[in-house]
């Protein structure tokens, strides 16, 4: 019962990463794009956005209902880090919202563009740290120790910094090669291939930038690494799936589902190789006593009703999910 | 600003914004799909203009009430991280329901606002009635969980933890069916109520025009039936109060010592010191009877309590008077609704009638915030009634003020932007819908 739910939170957390980590990336995208592709990607994101972000909720629920000494550890310790990424959900979803359903197009949308621009950064960048917080086993529980290493220095350090940094360029990475096949302008196809290019270099340099930092701050993520050969292996699929994804960018005719089923199996394989030397942990805890999926699981009988309810919704919730897609994504790219 | 007082106000001003935006998006969608079938039933252009200009608007209230939700989903944590390490495993389940309904919910909107020509017609009043359903449903859920709050069943608590626990139980709590209930007519209520008050408003100003009559008419045939049936749901609710939260019972009815029979009160300013209720209307054995159904039974004052358990008087009882009092001016405006539209149908189109239409635009959601902080207030000082109380939930965080300060600051601004929002889709109505010109 607890492996099933551990695998429908880790499905949840894999899709939020592709699809509403798509959405946070086609903010930055957009950033650095022009104004003939902020309208492609305003109609790209408009109709699915907030069904792909409601597989964070979902997420949260879980741990709430199934893990909740992890939630409650986390929200108390964490909370600044994750006020601001609600913040930045908040400040995003309300600007996108605002700026595609106004009436009048007058300067005012100037302001929701910026808005929406910078909390499209500052959300994936926040929750990066928390979840590098959670690795890095610099949380105390012990709230009686200052304010700076209770609620502070958990999250506030090179490393954390690093995650959220890599979280923001793979976010890019996945929207960018998304958006390749959203449009039929040519030169706006270029643009997607460059973007996409440009960004998974980044990601290379930034994930590399994490096992440094992680180094730095003590902690022997390397070391991890090289101990699972899960994660080795899947670390080096990963990398070689570029080599592959790169030669479907440079094909003049992009096959846009090959490249969106790359990208998938690389962030698949990354998150893969990121759970096995993480299981059964969750969040490491200074004192060395980790919050585990075992240790905080829910009692049996909350367990079996999350599960029934889980496996009753995923059956309502996965074909209306894909015909939606169906009809937004696979319909439109034949008009 | 003391923490705990800090952690309750922006939980407070977190819930009230987005109670409007849950009630907007639970009702709305019925709304549409009333408007879109008299469309595909008449062919009218009419009624399909009035769908889409009302879609227009739902696309940004329910985008701002799903993040504003999910703050709500991880406040709970970050505010009250002993509540939730305790509760999250007993209500966890009605969370989940509620998600998979909210899920439902956002991928039917998205098929129903993108999806006007890439569907069969039917296919898409199918979609708006989906995500009205879902809608209705995820609101439930989440009230079952708060209902669990003031009833909290299906655990044992031993030694400061719950043991024993059965979700199940816990989520049909006591209160579940009669908050829930009130709930749901209250968002039906209060959304219908100030649909049509906008278009009143519009049809003063502009004349008669068929698009205004008409998406008055749609709105006010939902909002009178709730409306007519929220008083005996009420009932419903303060009965079961009486049997399950005495003493919230007392502080909103002001009831400071225990009598028999009660008096009913009605307004009022309730004075602490003297521990009764200056300038109110007194009606004798009225509380009796509303409580017990029997107008010589005893009904228990806040004074069988200590004063460490009782809730807080003054707030409690204005809101609950502000509540009482907005139903009832909409119920009977409901009558003479339902009465006019049988009878005398020249008066819809009175003046008088049309102010007093758009006078009630925002009664509705008014009576909804004074409910909830009703609800809210009446369970102080617990978080879970009897259990465990607020100020042992809080986080010990210190300088919790200063997210309330930035939560406050946000939903300011996003209130405001809102409203100028609807204000610019109003004046531009005449210019997407040319049927908003026709004179009925």
């Amino acid at each position: 019962m607890l492996t099933f739910i551990i695998i429908i939170l880790g499905g949840c957390f894999l899709l939020y990463t592709l699809l509403g980590g798509a959405d946070f990336g086609a903010g930055i995208v957009e950033t650095f794009a022009g104004r003939r592709e902020e309208i492609t990607i305003s109609k790209a994101i408009a109709p699915v956005w907030e069904a792909n972000h409601v597989w964070l909720i979902l997420a949260v629920v879980i741990l709430f209902t199934g893990f909740p000494q992890v939630y409650s550890s986390l929200s108390l310790v964490l909370h600044i880090p994750l006020m601001l990424v609600l913040l930045g959900i908040i400040c995003r979803g309300s600007a996108f919202t605002f700026r595609h359903y106004d009436v009048v197009n007058d300067n005012s949308h100037k302001y929701f563009t910026v808005l929406f621009r910078i909390s499209s950064f500052i959300t994936p960048v926040f929750l990066g740290m928390v979840l590098g917080a959670m690795m890095l086993g610099r949380i105390t529980l012990d709230t009686t120790k200052s304010f700076y290493d209770v609620f502070i220095s958990p999250w506030f350090n090179i490393f954390c910094i690093s995650m959220g940094v890599f979280s923001a360029c793979l976010f890019t990475y996945i929207s960018a090669t998304f958006l390749v096949g959203e449009t039929k302008i040519d030169r706006e196809r270029k643009m997607y291939v460059r973007f996409s290019k440009r960004a998974m270099l980044l990601c290379m340099l930034t994930g590399l930038l994490v096992f440094v930092t992680a180094g730095a701050e003590g902690y022997d993520l390397s070391g991890e690494f090289l101990l699972s050969t899960t994660s080795l292996v899947t670390l080096l699929l990963a990398t070689i799936l570029c080599t592959v994804i790169w030669h479907f960018l440079n094909k003049e005719k992009n096959k846009t589902v090959y490249l969106r089923i790359g990208v998938g199996i690389q962030v698949t394989f990354i998150l893969i190789g990121w759970f096995y030397i993480q299981f059964p942990v969750l969040i490491r805890l200074q004192n060395g006593r980790h919050l585990t999926f075992f240790n905080t699981q829910a009692p049996g009988a909350t367990l079996e009703q999350l599960l029934i309810a889980l496996i009753a919704g995923l059956i309502l919730v996965i074909p209306g999910f894909i015909y939606l897609f169906k009809i937004f994504k696979v319909r439109s790219n034949k008009l | 600003m003391d923490d705990l007082i800090a952690a309750r106000l922006q939980m407070a001003i977190s819930l009230g914004f987005h109670i409007v935006f849950a009630c907007i998006g639970m009702t709305m969608p019925i709304l549409m799909a009333f408007s879109e079938w008299r469309w595909l039933r008449t062919g009218k252009q009419v009624f399909l203009d009035i769908t889409k200009a009302w879609s227009k608007g739902v696309a940004i209230f329910f985008a701002v009430g799903a993040v504003s939700g999910t703050v709500l989903s991880f406040e709970l944590g970050l505010l009250w991280p002993q509540f939730m390490r305790h509760a999250g495993a007993i209500i966890g389940m009605p969370f989940s329901w509620e998600g998979t309904a909210f899920f439902i919910e956002a991928i039917a909107l998205g098929i129903f606002l993108y999806g006007w020509n890439r569907l069969n017609k039917w296919v898409h009043w199918l979609s708006g009635i989906i995500v009205g359903i879902s809608g209705v449903l995820s609101g439930i859920f989440v009230v079952s969980a708060n209902a669990w709050m003031n009833s909290p069943t299906g655990f044992d608590w031993v030694n400061g933890k719950a043991v024993n626990i059965d979700p199940v139980k816990a989520m049909f709590n006591d209160a579940w069916l009669s908050q829930s209930l009130h709930m749901t007519l209250a968002a039906f209520v209060s959304t219908s109520f100030a649909v049509a008050g906008v278009h009143a408003y519009l049809l003063l100003k502009k004349g008669s025009i068929a698009f205004h009559s008409q998406a008055v008419k749609t709105a006010l045939i939902f909002g009178s039936i709730a409306a007519l049936l929220q008083p005996l749901s009420g009932d419903f609710s303060a009965k079961d109060v009486a049997k399950r939260q005495p003493a919230k019972l007392a502080a909103l009815e002001g009831l400071y010592k225990t009598s028999k029979p009660a008096e009913l009160v009605i307004g009022g300013i309730p004075n602490d010191a003297r521990e009764r209720v200056d300038y109110a209307i007194r009606i004798p054995g009225g509380l009796s009877y509303l409580a017990k159904g029997d107008f010589n039974a005893e009904v228990t004052g806040l004074d069988k309590f200590p004063k460490e358990d009782r809730p807080p008087v003054i707030i409690t009882h204005i809101a609950f008077q502000l509540m009482v009092g907005i139903g009832f001016l909409l119920a009977f405006t409901s009558v003479l609704y339902l009465a006019f539209s049988i009878k005398w149908r020249y008066i819809l189109m009175k003046k008088w009638w049309l102010c007093l239409i758009a006078f009630t635009t925002p009664l509705g959601f008014i009576a909804v915030e004074a409910g909830w902080t009703v609800t809210e207030t009446g369970r102080q000082p617990w978080i879970i009634y009897g259990i465990m109380r607020t100020k042992d939930a809080v986080s010990p965080m210190p300088g919790l003020h200063y997210s309330f300060y930035v939560i406050t600051t946000v939903y300011l601004l996003l209130s405001f932007i809102i409203v100028w929002l609807m204000r610019r889709q109003i004046n531009t109505i005449t210019q997407y819908y040319p049927s908003a010109n026709n004179n009925a």
